[in-house]
């Protein structure tokens, strides 16, 4: 056991951090540091950039842009990226869809999509919920039947992040209606422009506009753009949400976050005082500071643990991941509903489009409260975290 | 002690409430928030012909009477419905500085008027500067032969921009944060060196920005002695806020409740998982809790003490304040995704409680406030 950071990696961390305060545009990580959303173009524009530079997919198989990095290495990497507010790839592209095909499609798929997945050519977006098959997700019932050299495909997909920017959809689907739940699920790649498709938004409470209702009717779908075994898409997708739910912990988020609160707190005061000085909201401070170092090692171990562990098996402590990383990043919200006080009451959604009217109160306040109520999401979403419970009593307490 | 209605208390929620079922379901609430004001002008009506609006004043004056278990009543009931009417803002608010600090004469001419749903007013009070501190107070009014006039601005002024009048506190002499020298001017909205920025709060609720700049002012009784019918009237506000929360949390719970038993995953209403009967119980007693603490509101909103007012107040907004961020992030967290949703019901009374946590000082600020002053239970 060596628990300190060798020397080799340190500069490893160090390049990392050179490259993303450098390379990834000012005006972006700004946008995404002031808690605004950013645009399509803003998030192709950086992940093209990290992918012309190697960094897009480097946790995949070296032949398809891998790097082969340790663990340590690729924990820098994720870090470093988040702390300097650089936009992560795409999720639903280099984290799942990618993953998936580099393991489990086959040679001709992995050629026509993971180059242009890496580089965004092609966004995707995840039909995996159903408005029956949310946590139990396994009840799905999109179905898929074969025709010829076609499925046709019948059902509504919810809760579709960006599906509204996407163009290319992967969906599990029910190929084989009598098998057992788990046994009849295929997982299918679609072209959003498919005649049968209907996008429908749905705004969250925040006022946003992140998640799409996705209905399918009779929408013809080739027969080569399964990937894997009919009948096989639960083995992929339970590969694909353990690492959903890694990349949920994000640590080096809530790192910066915390540097950004403190830096806001020592702006506002109250009275006298500057709110960074007062010793109640500093130690409510520390407290998550506190949790969130532990979750860092805790993250560490687990990464360090999977490597070790079989492919296409997440360690079941990933769960530990998701729900202490979704918690301290909602702790972190509501640290900033504090620090701005009665100003996160005014709704100020012209924020997001560039200030035309003066805002009201402090220029960092107005994503305070919609942040609050959108990061809710975060223990529901990648699995609720009653369900990651349900996983860690099992499979690890074996209860 | 006695914590059942009276015959008369009894009629007056039966009838709040059933205006409430009738007028605010989810649907019309929604219409109610795209009219200019963001409420529904017509309600405002009913509420004069039912009473609601002269409720808290002397009879004497055009009111009915009503103390601090009648306002609880119309407020929980409110708190159900998400009500957008400036109630709040012209009833509780500026309606207890008139009962507090104006002349008889003040009074006479504009209690009738409240009642009969005619003048709606507003209380211009905080400031970008000051945060929770009432006496942080920079606008300034100065005596010019017999016209005051004042200057600043106000901040987060709730209905401030559909007001008729503002009720606004200004500085006649002191310094910064001095509770002497505060004076309550009531201002014509519409007078010259008034302007007003209208906008939504997250819950929809509307508030405004104000500048004055000269405009004149009429002194709300003696000038410069406002801070103590301030005090006291937020302790009141905290009282009114305290009921409508419990409404607001109610309905989050029952929700949840009805979803719990409705929603099926895994073959079964997600109720049957211990898990999550744990978790509504855990809302429930919360919201009991919170329950008790209106009432203790309600019982010391007419305290005379100011200390021991203030000392009450701080602990009901300390425990309204975590058990409707415990309710209300439960009950979304309960629904899973379709609780996210503007369309469905719950995310709207979550940002209201979220509103109601913030207004008047948030939970750390009073509980800052009870045990500066040594907490409640005295050694
Ligand atoms: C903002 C947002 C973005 C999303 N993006 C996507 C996306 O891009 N693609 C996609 O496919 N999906 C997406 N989702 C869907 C997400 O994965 C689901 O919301 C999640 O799986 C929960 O399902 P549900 O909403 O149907 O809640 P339900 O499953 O109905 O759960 C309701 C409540 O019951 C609890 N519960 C359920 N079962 C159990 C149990 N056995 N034991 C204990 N508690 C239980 C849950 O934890 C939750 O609290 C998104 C969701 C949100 C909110």
């Amino acid at each position: 056991m060596d628990l300190a950071f060798t020397k080799e990696e340190i500069a490893f961390r160090d390049e990392m951090r050179h490259i993303f305060r450098n390379e990834i545009p000012e005006t972006i990580r700004r946008k995404a540091t002031e808690g605004r959303h950013l645009s399509r173009e803003e998030i192709v524009t950086s992940q093209r950039i990290l992918n012309a530079r190697g960094l897009a997919v480097p946790h995949w198989p070296s032949e398809w842009g891998g790097r082969d990095w340790s663990p340590v290495q690729l924990y820098f990497y994720q870090d470093e990226m988040q702390q300097a507010n650089v936009p992560p790839p795409l999720p639903f592209n280099v984290s799942m869809v990618g993953p998936v095909i580099a393991s489990f499609g086959n040679e001709r798929q992995k050629r026509a999509f993971l180059p242009r997945i890496a580089n965004i050519d092609i966004w995707f977006c995840q039909g995996f919920s159903e408005p029956g098959s949310g946590s139990d997700l396994a009840s799905l019932r999109t179905s898929a039947k074969r025709a010829g050299d076609f499925y046709i495909v019948n059902g509504q997909k919810t809760w579709t992040t960006l599906a509204q920017y996407a163009d290319w959809i992967f969906c599990l689907v029910r190929t084989d209606a009598s098998a057992k739940q788990q046994e009849g699920i295929s997982f299918l790649l679609i072209d959003m422009k498919t005649p049968g498709i209907t996008v429908r938004p749905i705004q969250t409470i925040d006022g946003g506009h992140e998640v799409n209702e996705v209905f399918l009717d009779d929408v013809k779908v080739p027969v080569e753009n399964l990937v894997g075994e009919e009948n096989k898409g639960w083995d992929y997708a339970k590969f694909l949400l353990g690492n959903e739910r890694t990349g949920i912990a994000r640590v080096g988020t809530s790192k910066e976050r915390i540097r950004r609160i403190k830096e806001l707190a020592a702006l506002e005061r109250a009275g006298e005082q500057r709110v960074i000085d007062n010793p109640r909201f500093r130690e409510k401070l520390a407290a998550v500071e506190v949790e969130l170092k532990a979750l860092e090692l805790t993250q560490l171990r687990v990464v360090a643990n999977e490597r070790r562990g079989a492919r296409g098996k997440p360690d079941p402590a990933s769960s530990i991941l998701k729900i202490k990383g979704s918690e301290i990043q909602q702790a972190t919200t509501e640290l900033l509903m504090d620090v701005v006080g009665p100003y996160a009451m005014p709704y100020q959604p012209q924020f997001e489009e560039g200030w035309n009217e003066p805002p009201i109160g402090p220029d960092y306040a107005a994503p305070a409260a919609p942040t609050y109520f959108n990061w809710r999401k975060i223990s529901i979403y990648g699995g609720s975290n009653e369900i990651q419970r349900n996983i860690i009593a099992k499979a690890i307490l074996g209860l | 002690m006695d914590f059942d209605l009276s015959e008369e208390q009894s009629l007056l929620k039966d009838s709040v409430e059933k205006l409430i079922a009738q007028h605010y379901d989810f649907e019309q609430r929604k219409k109610y928030l795209q009219t200019p004001e963001g409420y529904a002008p017509d309600l405002w009506a009913r509420y004069a012909e039912m009473g609601l609006l002269g409720l808290p004043f002397a009879e004497a004056e055009g009111g009915f009477s009503g103390g601090a278990v009648e306002t609880m009543i119309v407020m929980e009931a409110f708190g159900r419905g998400l009500v957008l009417e400036p109630y709040f803002a012209t009833v509780v608010l500026a309606g207890g500085l008139l009962r507090h600090a104006a002349s008889a004469a003040q009074r006479a001419a504009l209690i009738p008027a409240i009642a009969a749903g005619e003048l709606r007013l507003a209380f211009a009070q905080s400031e970008r500067q000051a945060r929770y501190d009432l006496s942080d107070i920079a606008t300034t009014a100065t005596r010019e032969g017999t016209r005051w006039n004042l200057s600043g601005e106000k901040s987060l002024v709730l209905h401030g921009d559909s007001a008729d009048r503002l009720i606004v506190s200004a500085r006649v002499s002191g310094a910064r944060r001095d509770h002497d020298g505060i004076g309550l001017f009531l201002v014509d909205a519409a007078s010259p060196g008034v302007s007003r920025r209208g906008y939504a709060l997250q819950d929809g609720t509307r508030a405004a920005e104000i500048t004055l700049a000269g405009a004149a002012g009429e002194p709300l009784g003696a000038p410069d002695r406002g801070f103590s019918a301030i005090e006291r009237v937020v302790d009141e506000a905290i009282a009114a806020l305290a009921a409508e929360a419990i409404g607001v949390m109610a309905v989050m719970h029952e929700t949840t409740l009805d979803y719990l038993k409705t929603r099926k995953q895994f073959g079964r209403p997600i109720g049957q998982f211990q898990v999550l009967q744990h978790r509504a119980v855990d809302m429930f007693v919360a919201i009991e809790q919170a329950r008790s603490m209106a009432f203790f509101a309600t019982m010391m909103a007419g305290e005379a003490d100011a200390e021991e007012r203030r000392r009450a107040m701080a602990a009901v907004k300390v425990q309204i304040g975590r058990s409707g961020r415990r309710v209300g992030q439960e009950a979304i967290q309960l629904h899973g995704g379709i609780g996210m949703t503007m369309e469905y019901k719950v995310g709207h009374y979550f940002k209201r409680m979220t509103m109601i946590e913030t207004l008047f000082g948030d939970a750390d600020h009073h509980l800052g406030n009870l045990a500066a002053l040594g907490g409640l239970i005295a050694v």
